[in-house]
């Protein structure tokens, strides 16, 4: 077999070029996901404390519901309700995005043009879920 | 390809293929299944309250379908982080120590997760 040339395109780009380099839709909801799985990675200890404060008594839960009111220690309640939506935000992207990917595996959809329609399904599908549970969270219904 | 056995093999790596590939999406699928499952529960006639909340996970079917996904979860979560890795720290030491971190990150946190779970 060839072997694979020592440098590749792209080998040297710096960080501030990569933000440059214009993403297709399908690239945005790829990096995205990358995103979004990384924040929920390094978040995991704050959702087991959600989960265990939630279930654990009805005291914790009385706690697990007033952190989103009165806070956690000196984080403000608005703070949790920021990095919760961050967090429903990047588990509906995940998900759909996963879900996308589980779809082009099994039914073989490669096209260009799929690509771009179902990034464009999975951008816009996330966030109106977002926006909806984000109004709940903050009490606009 | 490049050689990747003897002296000259990537000694910090994935396995190269299919099995991280299926182990992402079975558990991915799981998790998947996971929130369709609570969420027709939440979704239940009923006050949403602690009674209800805790009362779907005292369920025993719940409690291990629970525990799958937890672990399906650090697995899935430890294939992704370590695919980042790869991609962004090249020194071998650093790369190592942040996938010995990302280990040790997820076994406390699953840890944590089941004994909450399993003490209900």
């Amino acid at each position: 077999m060839a072997e694979i040339s020592k440098v590749r395109p792209g080998e040297n780009m710096r960080l501030i070029e990569a933000l440059q380099y214009r993403l297709p839709l399908a690239g945005m909801v790829s990096i995205l996901h990358r995103a979004s799985g990384m924040l929920m990675f390094f978040l995991l200890p704050f959702i087991v404390w959600l989960f265990d404060t939630s279930v654990t008594s009805e005291i914790s839960y009385d706690r697990f519901a007033g952190a989103f009111t009165a806070g956690i220690g000196f984080v403000p309640g608005v703070i949790v309700k920021l990095v919760v939506l961050a967090l429903i935000w990047a588990y509906l992207h995940h998900a759909i995005a996963g879900l996308r990917h589980l779809w082009m595996d099994a039914t073989h959809a490669v096209t260009k043009e799929f690509g771009r329609q179902s990034a464009v399904v999975t951008l816009v599908l996330s966030l109106a879920l977002t926006a909806l549970l984000g109004a709940k969270l903050f009490g606009l219904y | 390809m490049a050689v990747n056995y003897g002296s000259k093999r990537v000694v910090v790596g994935a396995h190269y293929g299919f099995r991280d590939w299926l182990s992402q999406r079975v558990t991915a699928a799981l998790m998947a299944l996971f929130t369709l499952i609570l969420l027709a529960q939440v979704l239940l006639p009923g006050p949403m309250g602690y009674d209800k909340w805790a009362g779907i996970f005292a369920q025993q079917w719940m409690k291990v379908f629970t525990f799958v996904v937890i672990l399906s979860l650090a697995y899935h979560a430890w294939v992704g982080m370590r695919d980042v890795w790869m991609d962004y720290i090249k020194p071998v030491g650093l790369r190592l120590l942040a996938q010995v971190v990302t280990i040790a990150w997820l076994v406390g946190c699953t840890g944590w997760a089941v004994q909450v779970l399993w003490r209900l």
